[in-house]
């Protein structure tokens, strides 16, 4: 068969459609796409791909089998190492993991490794094959562990653990389960249906959940011990929003992308009056930021009306930490970037204390900072006022810090992080285990999944090292 | 799922609910709170621990009728059930070595100083009371506040009970004739904490408010709730509630208070019109 040079694409909704609705806005493959998707993979014998991927799935053996039309051993394939593949299928950030390893993207564009482990996932949800799938589990267990924070950290700990024969019980603060799954990624990236039966399965296998329990609170940590759990794993992510630090910081009309986005995708604010909680939308909407965080902001506020949206990101194209699929789909979508460009004050009406404009400045690049990339310094006398009436910051959250509060024996980072150690989720408390955002401050879906994945293992040595 | 064990009225816009809530209340402490959701598609709003029964795992809320929400939680029955309860949230007041306490309590404030006049009776501070309403039908607590083993003063805006006037007068003259306060504890509406404030600062008595910003998870992750104490800003619902009078821009988070000001009147009107609507098809 002639190589064919670039991916296969995958039908998205037309941009000024999608801009207007909540509905999933890249299509997925159908099977013949996915068949001549997959032809492209040349079954390496070394394949560079499974190093890319931090949870190593077997990626030629699963794409073998899909080009075989044996969907449902291509998903149980994925699911030996990735129990969400549904979910890292749409948000894994392929272009910086195996898809940038695959030989064949060396020359040409790599295999749609990503497309692919959504395609086979979707089919098995689609087909009902999701439960017929599900493993019967041994009625005795071994333990008990508590996991806090369903998040993928906590949702992958538990699956495995559970798999392993252990009693889980999850526990989460909010009212619903998912973490950044629930109530960062918008509808439109991630369909909360996929995320309710992955969560479904998890049940199936045993899984207990207790919403509305925030742990360092409700119950502590050696208040779990208590309770009889042998271990505990923590995965409480890096929820803690970062302000601008400018003047005007605490006007009406300036959010946090966590609470902009919480009160969208968790509270459904977007079928307000028909659910209780409100957000307000601008007519011109500022987000400052340029990672998925800042992406998912700017879309949502075209979708609920906003007239214009900015992104205004301190650094040049580069350097935008989001992923370029979702930095082209913004665009189309009519999002305006405004780039090298830092906040100076936030203007507000004194009367209403409502924001009325953004003062910024230009930033040039100069010579590389701690990180790497080019430290963006301004440039004198290029101040400019952009009208706005409502501001997004997007610049970054940082761990979680209730547990560690509630527990000095904890040791933690500069930034609020749980010292693990890398390997195996171990913190400095025996029998205490952490990872996910709320080790390494906020990462991917797919490295939070990786740890929990780890912890488990390391849980369940722990735990058969003292019975 | 929470029930709610018992239910009363105590005036025409405040009721008190009993809920089984075993975990927070084996854990709650003076000065906490809850957030409660009240079913699919409610809105997450925060109400403050009025009191706990550890041994039957209730905790009390008292609540005064305003928005959409407490209108909707008012219409539930004893024996109904509240989907969601979070809690103990925010930092327990610490009033440890306070020996001459005034406790102003204003509005639905009136049931939130409960927890902490029990607390410093407790740790053997002399503590005197003032709650204040517009008339005599919106006062309640008033025997338990006394039986708490506090005195208590009442002022009303129109004399139908205690002094006619201001809380902030009966104040005065405790500051003005005891010098020997060393704290003044004020819960209730923005603007009487501000004027309890403003009326303490240049006594130089300590001076603690609970503010009640608008909040969303109440965790500490949405910052909603930011209220700017001493030039910084800190989050109501972790660092917070209870802060120093003295540091609290007041005037800002009255600002925030109303941001969704006209949107809440919205989806509280649509409720009233839904009420309607039920009773007209009965
Ligand atoms: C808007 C947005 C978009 C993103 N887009 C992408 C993307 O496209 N691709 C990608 O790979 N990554 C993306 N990320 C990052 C990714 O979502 C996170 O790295 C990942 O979710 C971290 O998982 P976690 O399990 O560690 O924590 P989280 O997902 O944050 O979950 C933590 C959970 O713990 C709960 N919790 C916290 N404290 C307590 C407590 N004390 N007791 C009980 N429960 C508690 C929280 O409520 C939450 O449910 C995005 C993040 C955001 C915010
Ligand atoms: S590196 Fe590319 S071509 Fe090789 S096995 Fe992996 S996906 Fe297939």
């Amino acid at each position: 068969m002639p190589l064919i040079r670039k991916k296969t694409e995958m039908k998205k909704q037309e941009p000024l459609a999608r801009a207007k609705n909540f509905n999933e806005v890249a299509l997925g493959y159908s099977e013949e796409e996915a068949l001549l998707e997959a032809s492209r993979c040349l079954q390496c014998k070394k394949p560079f791909c499974v190093e890319g991927c931090p949870v190593n799935i077997n990626i030629p053996a699963f794409i073998k089998l899909i080009s075989e039309k044996k969907y449902d051993a291509a998903v149980k394939k994925i699911k030996e190492t990735n129990g969400l593949p549904a979910v890292c299928g749409r948000v894994c950030p392929q272009e910086e993991q195996c898809e940038l390893k695959c030989i064949v993207g060396k020359k040409n564009e790599p295999v749609g490794i990503g497309r692919l482990e959504r395609f086979a996932a979707d089919r098995e949800r689609e087909s009902g094959s999701i439960e017929k799938n599900a493993q019967e589990l041994s009625k005795e267990k071994i333990a008990r562990v508590a996991v806090v924070g369903s998040g993928p950290a906590g949702l992958a700990c538990a699956g495995d653990l559970a798999l392993l024969g252990y009693e889980v019980t999850i526990y989460e603060s909010l009212h619903a389960t998912g973490g950044v799954l629930r109530y960062g990624i918008p509808e439109f990236r991630l369909p909360k249906e996929i995320l309710d039966i992955e969560v479904n399965y998890l049940k199936q296998l045993g899984v207990s959940l207790e919403l509305n329990v925030l742990i360092g609170k409700t119950i502590t940590v050696p208040g779990l011990f208590k309770l009889g759990y042998k271990a505990v794993f923590i995965g409480t992510g890096a929820g803690l929003p970062s302000f601008l630090g400018v003047p005007g910081e605490n006007l009406t009309g300036v959010y946090s992308a966590n609470e902009y986005l919480s009160r969208i995708n968790l509270m459904q604010a977007y079928k307000f009056p028909e659910t209780d909680t409100p957000v307000n939308i601008g007519k011109i909407v500022a987000v400052v930021g340029a990672g998925n965080v800042a992406m998912d902001a700017a879309r949502v506020s075209l979708r609920l009306g906003a007239e214009k949206v900015y992104i205004v990101y301190r650094r040049g194209e580069e350097e935008m930490p989001a992923r370029k699929e979702e930095i082209e789909n913004a665009g189309e979508e009519g999002v305006i970037f405004h780039l090298l460009t830092a906040p100076l004050e936030i203007i507000g009406d004194p009367a209403t204390g409502k924001v009325r404009a953004l003062k910024l400045i230009k930033n040039k690049l100069g010579e590389p900072d701690a990180s790497g990339r080019k430290r963006p310094e301004p440039v004198p006398g290029s101040e400019y006022t952009l009208e706005v009436d409502t501001v997004v910051s997007a610049i970054g959250q940082s761990p979680n810090p209730l547990v560690p509060q509630s527990m000095p024996e904890l040791k933690t980072a500069k930034h609020g992080n749980i010292v693990t150690d890398e390997n195996t989720g171990e913190t400095s408390v025996p029998g205490v285990f952490a990872g996910g955002d709320i080790s390494t401050g906020a990462a991917t879906v797919i490295a939070a999944m990786g740890a929990g994945k780890k912890a488990a293992v390391s849980i369940d040595k722990y735990i058969k090292k003292s019975l | 799922m929470f029930k709610i064990a018992r239910k009363k009225v105590l005036s025409s816009t405040v009721q008190l609910m009993e809920i089984s809530a075993p975990l927070v209340a084996s854990s709650a402490k003076s000065g906490q709170f809850v957030v409660l959701r009240l079913n699919e598609r409610g809105e997450r709003f925060p109400l403050t621990i009025a009191s706990t029964d550890k041994e039957k795992g209730l905790i009390t809320i008292v609540f005064q009728i305003a928005g959409k929400s407490t209108l909707q939680l008012s219409t539930l029955p004893e024996g109904g059930v509240i989907l969601d309860v979070l809690g103990p949230l925010g930092k327990y007041t610490d009033l440890t070595g306070v020996k001459n306490a005034v406790v102003v309590g204003g509005g639905v404030g009136i049931a939130e100083i409960y927890p902490e006049v029990k607390e410093l009776v407790h740790e053997g501070a002399r503590v005197r009371t003032i709650i204040g309403a517009r008339n005599k039908d919106l006062l309640f607590f008033a025997e338990e506040l006394e039986s708490a083993g506090s005195e208590l003063f009442i002022a009303t805006d129109d004399g139908s009970a205690g002094r006619k006037g201001f809380v902030t007068e009966i104040l005065k003259e405790l500051l003005d004739s005891d010098k020997s306060i060393d704290l003044v504890l004020a819960v209730g509406p923005v603007v009487m904490m501000k004027v309890v404030s403003n009326l303490t600062k240049p006594y130089g008595v300590k001076t603690l408010v609970s503010v009640n910003p608008i909040m969303l998870d109440a965790t500490g992750m949405c910052g909603a709730c930011r209220v700017t104490v001493g030039g910084k800003v800190k989050f109501g619902c972790v660092d917070g509630p209870s802060f120093d009078g003295h540091q609290v821009d007041f005037d800002e988070l009255m600002k925030r208070l109303g941001q969704f000001k006209e949107l809440e009147g919205l989806s509280k009107q649509k409720y009233i019109d839904s009420l309607k609507c039920e009773k007209c098809r009965e």
